[in-house]
């Protein structure tokens, strides 16, 4: 089936954060200490707990049985009626609809949406009132676990860090591989974006991961504008050094010297009108790089080597 | 300042990842080539302009840029506002054109990094 209209991104971002949805279990978000009230309660009581605690609504509870709930949305209707001093039990919402504490996170969502709820009784599989789950609930659960998501990405990272320490050999590296699509400006910069996030993690030095995004970004984007093949990038991480190669079977370098130069651009006008082709694209690698060399020539294709020292060694 | 209180001050319209808008804002840079705003961005600065395709977000990751404002009422394009929100980079529109924004976050005090 397509998927028309949507691209790749939107999708990923859907899938996010519906895992979650599907994943957070009502339990892990619902509010436990619940304020309750009896039915025999007046509407007025009701109102001062509400105002006190500043709630919008509480369960009713009769001998430990869910019977019913009262919002702030009946307390108002009571005041204007003058039905301020009625049992609690004559207004109330008597059919209440609830969701389980195991069951997740979407199936509250679901009825949020479809029944114009804003509050629900949480049952356990007893159907005895265990709390209460809101939307804001669900938004601070789900803020919760994209923070430990973001906790979890800093393990990863402690953990590639010592990549150079438990390994041992006498010449240790890793070599990172990328496939570079041809004239696919939507996806410049993934490679260079992934490049940089490897080298944070791996513990290298900002200023030297900034160097090698925009040496690896600028060669990236030159695979993707140039060569009809597109090409590919590889990155080797060694303790003291970084190397950037980006390889492709393109139209080559004619006058290297000249390409050099800062604001000379052989790109077409269409790409110019993007704002590439400003002519500072190997400029800005050899700003970034401690040694550039280029291998090209014209229908030879362009191999560029990119080193990088490391003043802190990973 | 950061991203929400220059928002409301220059009326930019937040359309990318607003739960970024507390981002603290340390600089400006100002202008439309990519390799230009690869080499003079810094960290934190706050991108200025008219270019409005994919590949600006990669460059504000790239830069780690403290968001973009695309000037002149340039469309958004769908790709660039789903990168955007997936890469969790702040965008902001006006229809107004990059110098009188330029002008008026430097009456605010922000000035170039470094």
């Amino acid at each position: 089936m397509r998927n028309a209209g949507v691209s790749i991104e939107e999708q990923t971002e859907f899938t996010k954060v519906h895992e979650l949805v599907y994943e957070l279990r009502i339990q892990q978000v619902m509010t436990k200490e619940v304020l309750t009230l009896h039915p025999e309660n007046s509407l007025h009581e009701a109102k001062e707990m509400f105002r006190v605690n500043r709630i919008s609504g509480a369960p009713v509870l009769a001998d430990g049985q869910l019977v019913g709930i009262v919002s702030i949305e009946d307390i108002i209707l009571a005041l204007e009626r003058g039905e301020i001093d009625l049992p609690v039990r004559e207004r109330m919402t008597a059919k209440v609809v609830t969701v389980r504490a195991d069951e997740t996170v979407v199936q509250a969502v679901n009825k949020f949406a479809q029944l114009r709820l804003g509050r629900l009784p949480v049952v356990d599989d007893q159907g005895r009132l265990v709390g209460m789950v809101t939307r804001s609930d669900i938004v601070r659960g789900l803020l919760r676990a994209i923070d430990v998501d973001y906790r979890q990405e800093e393990v990863a990272r402690h953990r590639a860090q010592h990549v150079f320490e438990d390994l041992v050999s006498d010449r240790t590296s890793v070599t990172l591989r990328y496939t570079i699509p041809a004239r696919d400006l939507t996806r410049g910069g993934a490679a260079s974006s992934q490049i940089k996030r490897a080298l944070s993690r791996l513990g290298v030095a900002p200023r030297e991961v900034r160097r090698a995004a925009i040496a690896s970004y600028e060669a990236e984007m030159n695979v993707i504008i140039h060569a009809d093949d597109g090409g590919e990038m590889t990155v080797e991480i060694q303790p003291h050094q970084v190397v950037i190669q980006a390889i492709d079977s393109g139209p080559g370098i004619a006058d290297l010297e000249k390409a050099m130069q800062a604001g000379f651009s052989t790109a077409p006008d269409w790409i110019r009108e993007l704002g590439f082709g400003a002519g500072m694209g190997l400029n800005n690698i050899k700003s970034c790089a401690d040694r550039l060399h280029i291998d090209t020539g014209p229908g030879r294709g362009t191999h560029l080597y990119i080193l990088i020292f490391l003043e802190r060694h990973v | 300042m950061n991203l929400r209180e220059i928002a409301k001050e220059l009326s930019l319209v937040p359309v990318t990842a607003e739960e970024k808008l507390d981002r603290e804002v340390t600089g400006c840079y100002a202008g439309d080539l990519l390799s230009c705003a690869m080499a003079k961005g810094r960290r934190g600065d706050l991108w200025l302009t008219v270019q409005s395709h994919a590949n600006v977000v990669a460059v504000a990751v790239l830069l780690d840029l403290a968001g973009i404002v695309v000037t002149e009422g340039a469309a958004l394009e769908a790709a660039t506002m789903a990168r955007a929100n997936d890469e969790g980079v702040v965008v902001l529109t006006t229809t107004e054109p990059t110098y009188p924004i330029a002008g008026r976050l430097w009456a605010l005090g922000i000035r170039k990094s470094e």
